[in-house]
């Protein structure tokens, strides 16, 4: 903040071309300082000399088309530098297009965001934001009525109840302000959010919406994000069939609803659909509900989150046909064995909710102008997110980010590949470790975790040649989970013994989803056990979980910097 | 600092993180196999899983009898005093006898399962199983825990055997006549947990889907009246209880006991109110001696009269599921309460209102000794759609009955006694008179329903002879 007031006074001997010059030349080495006064003079100075010459851009670059095109095409084999209307443009503004454009702004790059839904894309308005709303609620009602819980703790509730519509609203009441303030701090931070549906018209060039409005960046991000998957066969009608669009709007609480899909949407939703009076079948066509989780925490998340509630299920069954509730007839949901495809069962239920995962949503985009091809829907892109065309080569100044390239279809994950992509358009080569991303799901308790799962580890020390070990602690061991009376969890550790590198970590417990940065972080940064065990978690807190962990496990004596206390 | 804070927490999670790496190792063994028997039988026993831990509770088996294991496998996951751990087997085989079940617990060491290492070896193995488990050498051998007692107790008045399905008055249309059971999940675990056979349970959900009341009041049906009754009459129940009873001691309840209790708590979300009736019963008696030869019991003359009453009040016939409907039944069938031993029964008059008195009075001791004999059919006990309780036999004069949850009404029948009363025409008589007191659930049957109800009751006792026809 000290910087930006200063910067009036110094902002006239920036020359006001230098972004141009910048970002035409093959990107050496970027200059911080001087692009962060770029950046941050445009902030100050508001729009008005950039929404004149916006307008006076436009007119020029239609008659000008062809002569770009050839220029741009030219430009990957070094091209002179040319001006554009942006030095970045990202297409989608959901989490993975704001982190893109906040950091883009960060780094002094002259940003457009295109937007033809709402700000904030699925996260905000259909996703993480609004189901985040519904735990709160689902996690407090059961708290509520779990009379021995609180009886364990001394308390007395009467009856716990809740009203569908007032639930509804704290949902969508909390993704309008996730949204607005999104908009604000693009907003005030000089993002051009356009609206409407971006095209690719060739490189470098999008056209926004169906108008003849036609906008040059030097750079673009595609940010397109993701729908809900629906299965052929399976009708949808929005109210008693179902996906988590509308389930975020919490239209009606079914008495009894089929969950297809038991990843972590399927299992949040469960949560609170079971918590707000539901019964609940899991159809999974794997041979195990919740797949793609640790076996290990797979199999106590089930004792804890399933078992003991009002749920049932099916696996290694397919829903060949769901048909929604109609005169009076309920929804109907064929059911097919899913090796042999033999006809398994058939139920009938009130609703039921289609979770079974997330397509890419590319529609519109114009990937065949520049001879993309999607890969079963997804842009196909290198690990510095550079989208390939179909015949295999990079497709200069184009990236993809988020559920469009399908590398990790997790929010924070677009977000982090938006950041590596502007580092890399502002000279810092950046490649994101995805294995150091953490997942989690909000069920109660939660269930968090980031890299390797123990089969992944194994697999790969057989391939690699290493050992692995795993260490666990359980929530049980732990003061202030006991605390809470929340001994239910365990946190798991997967490592090198040799080295001491940490392969995944996995929690189930108490607030799982806040304790995974801890090792989230030790792996984006490479920390080794033998260091972390030193490091000092308040006690008694449930960060002494990972403490624990950390020192329960077995590392061969590694010389290590900070071994030894230093005396200060 | 660090260290005065640190020591409430350090002891126990050192323990755990040994935990977490020897646990297993002293798990399964063939020390005494191998001395006891030449096949390699192993004991699985029960892990130390901490220093402290003297008994484990065997949370779940991952495996079940007969499963194939190799090593490194996870075989049970076991509670100690701090946390849940799995258990993995150290040697390839079959998991032949589980000794503990679920739920149980077990001491550190002991034997906890049995592993065979052919599938030749599992009868031997399971042999063997049965004999430790007797012998005193098997510490392993659980607490009665209250979970278990169901199996022990086996309440005959619910018959376990398979129902009829065809026999189940509402099947959901989907069900393909009655093939298929469509019971919503929280249903199916209850079912599971209470031992009812679902095919034999009638549902009241959507659909006729079976959900989770409909469960509970299976398995309490056979017994809703009797503890609905226990207050008045004792001398029903006592009968039964003087035998056999501990004084002093605590007794869990049975499973049906456990879902009467549950019944009994779920009757009191039902606003009843009661409407009392004094019925003359001369000419009830009269016919019921002149008709007493042919086999008609008094019983199947009251059935007979509140179905025929019944008839004309469709709406004191129906039942209330959702709160927001009311379900009218397309056939009167009496259920009429029956004490036997450890309990009693309901068994039902179907079709009460049409079939004769004969048939009825034969029908009616068919059920009465298939119920003495623990023979009933669920279709026997679990259809009624009104409830007669007599205790009129015991001497008691008045009383009041419990509604069974999913009906509308339940009918109270005191004893008949002779009462002085003043007749119309001015004069002090003698008439034997009888009280029936109804309960019924106001949401749908109102006191004027009540009251008519009782009035066409009243008139067709007193002037009986339809009854015969």
């Amino acid at each position: 903040m000290q910087a930006s007031l200063s910067l009036p006074a110094l902002s006239p001997a920036v020359p006001r071309p230098s972004y141009v010059v910048q970002s035409a030349l093959p990107l050496p080495p970027s200059k911080p300082i001087n692009l962060r006064f770029c950046g941050l003079r445009r902030e100050a100075l508001g729009f008005s000399p950039l929404g004149r010459s916006d307008s006076h851009r436009v007119r020029l670059s239609a008659p000008s088309r062809s002569a770009t095109i050839s220029a741009s095409s030219s430009s990957g084999n070094g091209s002179p530098p040319k001006s554009f209307d942006y030095d970045l443009l990202i297409i989608g503004a959901g989490v993975g297009g704001h982190g893109a454009a906040l950091h883009a702004v960060e780094k002094g790059l002259k940003t457009a965001i295109v937007e033809g839904d709402v700000v904030g894309g699925t996260c905000v308005n259909r996703g993480c934001v609004p189901s985040k709303a519904l735990l709160a609620v689902s996690g407090r009602i059961r708290e509520l009525q779990n009379e021995h819980h609180l009886k364990a703790l001394g308390l007395q509730v009467s009856a716990a109840g809740y009203d569908r519509q007032g639930v509804a609203d704290h949902a969508n009441n909390l993704a309008t302000k996730i949204r607005n303030s999104l908009t604000n701090s693009m907003n005030s931070l000089g993002v051009d959010i356009l609206t409407g549906v971006g095209t690719i018209l060739g490189p470098q060039k999008v056209q926004i919406g169906s108008s003849d409005k036609v906008v040059t960046a030097k750079d673009i991000i595609i940010a397109t994000g993701s729908v809900p998957f629906v299965p052929k066969g399976i009708e949808v009608d929005g109210k008693t069939v179902i996906t988590s669009d509308h389930a975020l709007k919490l239209e009606f609480v079914p008495e009894w609803i089929a969950i297809v899909g038991s990843g972590y949407i399927g299992l949040e939703f469960s949560d609170v659909y079971t918590a707000l009076g539901s019964e609940v079948t899991f159809i999974e066509a794997l041979d195990q509900l919740m797949p793609g989780f640790d076996p290990e925490i797979g199999k106590l998340a089930q004792r804890v989150l399933i078992n003991p509630r009002k749920i049932d299920y099916q696996t290694g069954v397919f829903a060949s046909k769901i048909t929604p509730a109609k005169d009076g007839k309920p929804v109907t949901i064929e059911l097919i064995d899913a090796k042999t495809k033999e006809p398994k069962d058939t139920l009938e239920v009130d609703a039921a909710l289609i979770a079974t995962g997330r397509a890419p949503f590319t529609q519109g985009l114009g990937l065949e102008n520049i001879d993309v091809a999607t890969q079963r829907g997804f842009i196909p892109v290198d690990e510095r997110m550079r989208v390939i065309d179909a015949n295999g080569k990079l497709v200069p100044h184009l990236f993809c980010i988020g559920d469009a390239n399908g590398k990790m279809m997790l929010a924070h994950a677009a977000s982090a590949q938006g950041i590596s992509v502007v580092e890399q358009v502002t000279g810092r080569d950046h490649v994101l470790n995805h294995l150091s991303i953490p997942a989690a799901c909000f069920t109660h308790p939660e269930i968090s975790m980031v890299g390797l799962t123990e089969p992944q580890a194994r697999e790969k020390a057989e391939k690699e040649g290493f050992e692995v070990s795993i260490a666990k602690t359980s929530f049980k061991a732990n003061t202030k989970a006991l605390a809470e009376n929340e001994g239910e969890g365990l946190a798991k550790l997967i490592y090198r013994p040799d080295n001491g590198e940490i392969l995944g970590v996995h929690i189930f417990g108490l607030h799982a989803a806040d304790l995974i940065h801890e090792a989230s972080n030790a792996i984006a940064l490479g920390t080794r056990i033998q260091d972390i065990k030193f490091a000092v978690h308040a006690h008694p807190t449930l960060s002494e979980v990972l403490d624990e962990l950390f020192k329960s496990a077995k590392v061969a004596h590694v010389p290590s910097p900070v071994s030894e206390p230093v005396a200060v | 600092m660090a260290h005065l804070l640190n020591t409430s927490f350090i002891p126990s999670s050192q323990s755990l993180r040994r935990n977490a790496t020897s646990s297993a190792p002293p798990l399964i063994s063939g020390r005494r196999s191998r001395a006891q028997v030449q096949a390699k039988i192993r004991e699985i026993f029960m892990p130390a899983l901490s220093s402290t831990m003297t008994e484990g509770k065997i949370v779940s088996w991952v495996k079940s009898e007969g499963d194939k294991l190799s090593k490194g496998e996870s075989v049970v996951v076991v509670e100690s005093d701090k946390a849940d751990m799995d258990v993995e087997t150290f040697y390839d085989g079959y998991l032949a006898s589980i000794m503990v079940e679920e739920g149980g617990v077990a001491a550190v060491g002991s034997a906890i399962a049995l592993l065979a290492e052919t599938e030749d070896e599992i009868a031997e193995a399971k042999a063997k199983a049965g004999s430790s488990s007797a012998a005193p050498a098997a510490p392993a051998a659980p607490e009665p825990l209250p979970e278990k007692i169901p199996d022990n107790v086996g309440p005959a008045v619910v018959p376990k055997a398979a129902a009829t399905v065809a026999a189940v008055a509402s099947t959901h249309p989907a069900s393909e006549g009655g093939k298929r059971i469509v019971a919503s999940p929280y249903a199916k675990k209850l079912a599971k947990d209470l031992k009812v056979d679902l095919g034999s349970v009638v549902g009241s959900g959507p659909l006729g889907r079976i959900v989770a009341k409909d469960v509970e009041a299976f398995a309490a049906q056979p017994t809703v009246a009797a503890a609905a009754e226990t207050s008045v009459g004792k001398s029903a129940t006592a009968v039964a209880a003087e035998a056999g009873i501990q004084l002093g001691s605590v007794v869990p309840f049975t499973t049906m006991q456990g879902a009467v209790s549950r019944n009994m708590l779920e009757s009191l979300s039902v606003p009843t109110f009661r409407v009392g009736y004094t019925i003359t019963t001369d000419e009830l008696d009269a016919l019921y001696k002149k008709i007493k030869s042919k086999g008609v019991t008094m019983t199947a003359l009251l059935a007979k009269a509140t179905a025929l009453a019944l008839v004309k009040h469709p709406v004191v016939n129906s039942g209330c599921r959702d709160g927001k409907s009311f379900t009218y039944n397309s056939s009167i069938n009496i259920a009429v309460a029956v004490a036997i031993d450890g309990g009693l029964i309901t068994p039902v008059l179907q079709d009460a209102d049409k079939v004769d008195i004969y048939t009825l009075s034969r029908k009616w001791k068919e059920l009465v000794d298939k119920a003495r004999a623990k023979q009933l059919q669920p279709h026997e006990y679990n259809t009624g759609t009104f409830t007669v309780s007599n205790l009129g036999m015991f001497g008691v004069d008045r009383f009041d009955a419990i509604l069974p949850p999913g009906t509308g009404a339940i009918m109270a029948v005191g004893s008949s006694q002779p009462t002085v009363v003043a007749t119309k025409d001015g004069r002090i008589g003698r008439k034997n008179q009888m009280q029936v007191n109804v309960t019924a659930d106001h949401r749908i049957i109102y006191g004027a329903d009540l009251a008519s109800f009782l009035q066409t009751l009243a008139k067709i006792i007193e002037d009986p002879k339809d009854l015969t026809f």
